[in-house]
């Protein structure tokens, strides 16, 4: 029950969040100097058809009333033109949107999966070469940003060793699936196009991999040092005191707690997979939305941009929420200690 | 040397008549691998115990009591610690040369121990059941029992540790209960499977004295039930008086003196003893004391020769020289102290 | 009873102990040295790069085709991109934005974020702590780069812009680092004393909590110039921060993605500059994070 009310509070809490942050993105874009009709329209049309626009825009009033316009407009789902593709933006991210996540996902796989593996694995031949090894390869994950990986990899598999391709989803000549969730691996997957899911996915793996590589160093950092910290911590002493294996310790008591850290900071190296897609999506030519993102920013797009960063702010949002409740899960101490004031 | 005098003097006591201690740790030395050296703690302990006794190990913080008694489990932390010397004999066998298995045996029927801090002692993401049935499964009766007999085992130390619900118990989280309840289940831990040889470490003390008084009569009801043999450590001298047979006094790594308890509260021999008992306020007349002056020696560069000798009264030059070996002053009293007897 | 004041001055000697165990603990891991010792000599190129560089004038306004496009050779260390400029020049003038970006955004945002997160941790339960963790919570509710991007995106397009965006997203961390470390402070007994005493909220703040702040803060902060520097690269490459052709390492690797793979040396060589400061900075962070760290017994 506490669990529940534990949940119910952080989903209240995100959604003020949220509000703040439409606050500060509505707030952003009206900032820019100039009108946006004008913008909107362009430099030749004539005075009326501004005059016009600018009050559809209610761009004639007080700020905070043109806030409950967009609020209401976006939570219809109506984001505004955007200049750039002189489309609905919810148009456009309904597109684009997609393959980001489709990436975004299978980083997060990579990363989660791959960083405990290799931390558990850095931990168990604690200070042995095999650990020294994870651990300078770990390291180098962790300061190079993804965007630079992004580039060796395209160097090296995709042009230089030609293994893998280098740009888009889907090799020219693969038909796509059918739009139903906009995931290529899963539509393919659920119209039983084989072809197509094995082309995708083998699409997915060089930028997939690339943008994993922060995140799946963090991970098994986090892993390695949180085993190697509790193993010095009194009730795994005391388990090996009343004769417990070591293989049951290590698998079953040790490991529990040491994953809490790990999924913990997975919310957050979440976050900057995301942020680093954007990147890594121009550089593979990658159709998603952060691509479209950079597109937008660069032509100072406000109403694209506006809906970008929402949409990512929800993304990261939920997400976090099912970290959260993945952790309260596994951690007792979290989901039963009692809240301030009881 | 030492050692020798010592077995004599157990011998001649006749605690054990001939009966071979069931535990006995000889010349014990352990040191710890720090910044700026080596932290030399355990400095030749020598510890006893026989089948059916109640040892009490008495010393303040940082002696080396907790160290001594880890280190008969192996659960010390190998990296920064090394066992340089000694060994100990646990039903005959030297614990210190065994084998993976063999050890685990040692752990899982031989000796328990109960941790100071029942908090930290305690997994926080596993149920209290998930933890006690952990232990009854690898013990040897464990390992043929089904998962529902494997409950029923784990129910039977908690009812006899007198907990409230046994059954709720089993599935609550240690976040979930108080510290005397927590301190319950480590010592229901410790009697799961027959043990020979119970060691509590300090027990209690994290908790409030009424709750501390309760667990520690428990402790005393339990063990007179199951004639286990005990090692009971505290810094709590009425403690030791109530619920032990013999006593060991450690001071820095080493142990001071050792008698029988009515003869140690009777006729305490090493200053530092002295020091100790002076130092336990009494309600009628005297006041609180002034203590021992002095703190107790750096690990790192310890004081040569006997290890008190800088706080002692008494110090003379041999103590700064050497250090004293454990004389036998009578059947069951021992201090290793120049004052009463030099050399062999 | 009188209470006397202790004087905090320590003797020298004491002073040169602490030095030394700080420097035992710092050198524990030689790869807290490589750390130290790459990023002295990153900031030494930066700031003696006119004079250190081999073609000092490369790094503004210069076109030689002649030499267009040549690959590592001799002449030119890292080679030359297409308007005939030195790459290695350029990399050393280069370290001067991310150096400069690392500086002017931790100066910025650490005072701030800092007072923000004392504040609501001092004053926990009341409104004050409510409203500061909520817009805390606001601003961390989106990936960092996203919304630097977003922030840039209205602005002009040049490094002290970048600088703003930067800072702007980046104060939360340490007002929620801050606010947790002082929050658990805050029930000490030292504070409660010092309150009792009838110290004021200031000397609280900043003269009871804060010195038992500095050293995570200063953590962060070390490793935090690793980070920001990766941003403010990120910018660069996406078009957002230091504009060409000034020798921002992130606009050099951006401008050498379209020459891959034939002149590799266009991009590879700033990229791995770039790899080389943030590693520089994290494994000095790492480093600093040992020396503060409490010693265990």
């Amino acid at each position: 029950m506490r669990f529940i009310t534990f949940i119910a509070r952080r989903v209240v809490h995100s959604i003020f969040v949220l509000l703040g942050l439409s606050i500060v993105i509505f707030i952003i874009s009206r900032i820019m100097p100039g009108n946006p009709a004008r913008m909107a329209v362009g430099p030749r049309a004539p005075q009326y058809v501004i005059d016009e626009l600018s009050r559809q825009m209610h761009l004639d009033e007080p700020l905070h009333v043109q806030y409950y316009y967009w609020l209401r407009d976006a939570l219809h789902g109506d984001l505004g033109m955007s200049l750039v593709t002189r489309r609905p933006v919810a148009d456009d991210m309904k597109e684009f949107f997609p393959a980001t996540l489709e990436l975004t996902l299978f980083a997060g796989f990579i990363m989660a999966g791959g960083g405990i593996f290799i931390g558990i694995l850095s931990a168990r031949h604690k200070d042995k070469w095999i650990d020294n090894l994870l651990r300078i390869v770990s390291y180098l994950g962790v300061v190079t940003p993804s965007f630079i990986f992004a580039i060796f990899f395209l160097l090296l598999f995709g042009m230089a060793l030609n293994w893998m391709p280098t740009m888009g989803r889907l090799s020219p000549g693969v038909s796509p699936p059918p739009t139903i969730t906009g995931l290529i691996t899963v539509d393919s997957l659920l119209s039983g196009n084989l072809t197509a899911f094995f082309d995708a996915l083998w699409h997915l793996i060089l930028p997939g991999i690339a943008l994993a590589m922060g995140g799946l160093a963090q991970e098994s950092r986090i892993t390695r040092s949180t085993m190697s910290d509790n193993l010095t911590k009194d009730y795994i002493a005391s388990a090996r005191s009343l004769g417990i294996p070591e293989g049951v310790i290590m698998r079953k008591f040790l490991l529990k707690p040491s994953l809490i850290p790990t999924i913990s900071i997975l919310g957050l190296d979440f976050a900057g997979t995301m942020a680093n897609a954007f990147l890594v999506e121009v550089i593979f030519n990658w159709p998603g939305s952060s691509r479209y993102g950079i597109n937008t920013m660069l032509r100072k797009d406000l109403n694209a941009i506006a809906g970008v960063v929402l949409t990512m702010g929800v993304v990261f949002i939920v997400v976090n929420i099912v970290v959260d409740i993945v952790v309260g899960l596994l951690d007792p101490r979290i989901r039963l200690a009692p809240q301030r004031g009881e | 040397m030492s050692t020798s005098t010592l077995r004599q003097a157990q011998d001649s006591a006749g605690l054990s008549a001939s009966a071979p201690p069931l535990l006995e740790i000889k010349d014990l030395h352990v040191h710890f691998d720090v910044y700026g050296g080596t932290l030399k703690v355990l400095d030749g302990v020598n510890f006893t115990v026989h089948s059916g006794e109640k040892v009490g190990l008495v010393g303040e913080t940082g002696c080396g009591k907790t160290t001594t008694m880890k280190s008969i489990l192996r659960i010390l932390p190998m990296p920064p610690a090394r066992i340089p010397d000694g060994e100990i004999y646990f039903k005959g066998q030297d614990v210190l040369k065994m084998g993976g298995e063999e050890l685990r045996q040692v752990r899982s029927e031989g000796i328990s121990m109960i941790f100071q801090d029942p908090t930290t002692a305690l997994n926080p993401v596993f149920t209290v059941g998930q933890q006690l049935e952990a232990v009854v499964k690898y013990s040897i009766e464990g390992k043929k029992l089904s998962r529902k007999e494997i409950r029923e085992q784990a129910i039977i130390p908690l009812k006899e540790v007198s907990m409230p619900d046994p059954e709720r118990m089993l599935d609550s989280y240690p976040i979930q209960l108080s510290g005397g309840m927590r301190q319950r289940v480590c010592i229901a831990m410790a009697l799961v499977a027959s043990r020979e040889l119970l060691i509590a470490d300090e027990p209690g003390t994290s908790l409030d004295v009424t709750i501390q008084d309760q667990i520690l009569r428990l402790l005393h009801q339990l063990v007179e039930e199951k004639n286990v043999s005990v090692v009971l450590i505290t810094h709590t001298l009425g403690v030791v008086r109530e619920m032990t047979d013999r006593v060991y006094v450690m001071y820095a790594g080493n142990m001071v003196e050792a008698a029988a308890t009515e003869e140690l509260f009777a006729n305490p021999l090493h200053p530092y003893t002295h020091g100790l008992m002076a130092a336990v306020p009494r309600l009628t007349g005297g006041g609180v004391s002034d203590g021992i002056p002095g703190r107790i020696p750096d690990y790192l560069n310890p004081p040569p020769g006997c290890r008190f000798h800088p706080r002692c009264d008494q110090a003379m030059d041999i103590c700064r020289q050497e250090k004293p070996a454990f004389y036998k002053l009578s059947e069951n009293h021992e201090v290793a102290c120049f004052l009463y007897g030099d050399g062999e | 009873m009188t209470v006397q004041a202790k004087s905090l001055a320590l003797p020298k000697s004491k002073i040169m102990e602490n030095l030394g165990r700080s420097w035992y603990k710092f050198s524990r891991n030689p790869m807290s040295i490589v750390g130290l010792c790459t990023v002295l000599l990153v900031v030494f190129l930066a700031v003696f790069a006119p004079l250190v560089a081999p073609y000092p004038r490369h790094a503004g306004k210069f076109v030689d085709f002649a030499n267009a496009s040549l690959p590592p050779c001799r002449r030119y260390l890292f080679g030359t991109d297409v308007m005939g400029r030195d790459i290695l020049s350029r990399i050393f003038f280069g370290f001067r934005f991310s150096l400069t970006m690392g500086v002017v955004v931790l100066s910025l945002v650490v005072p701030p974020g800092v007072t923000l997160g004392l504040v609501a941790g001092y004053n926990q339960g009341t409104w004050i702590e409510t409203v500061i963790m909520r817009i805390t919570d606001i601003f961390l509710a989106v990936p960092p780069l996203v919304l630097a991007l977003a922030i840039c995106s209205v602005l002009t397009p040049n490094l002290f812009n970048a600088m703003i965006a930067v800072s702007l997203m980046w104060w939360p961390w340490y007002t929620r680092l801050v606010y947790g470390l002082a929050s658990t402070l805050r029930n000490e007994f030292f504070v409660n004393s010092a309150e009792v005493l009838g110290a004021s909220k200031f000397h609280i703040i900043f003269k009871e909590i804060l010195p038992n702040c500095i050293s995570p803060i200063f953590t962060k902060m070390s490793l935090d110039m690793a980070w920001v520097i990766l941003l403010g690269a990120s910018l660069s490459f996406v078009g957002l921060g230091v504009q060409p052709p000034k020798p921002g390492l992130g606009t050099m690797v951006a401008g050498g993605r379209n020459y891959l793979p034939e002149q590799w040396w266009i991009a590879v060589f700033p990229a791995l500059a770039i790899v080389v400061v943030v590693l520089g900075f994290n494994l000095l962070g790492d480093g600093l994070r040992d020396m503060l760290a409490a010693e265990e017994v």
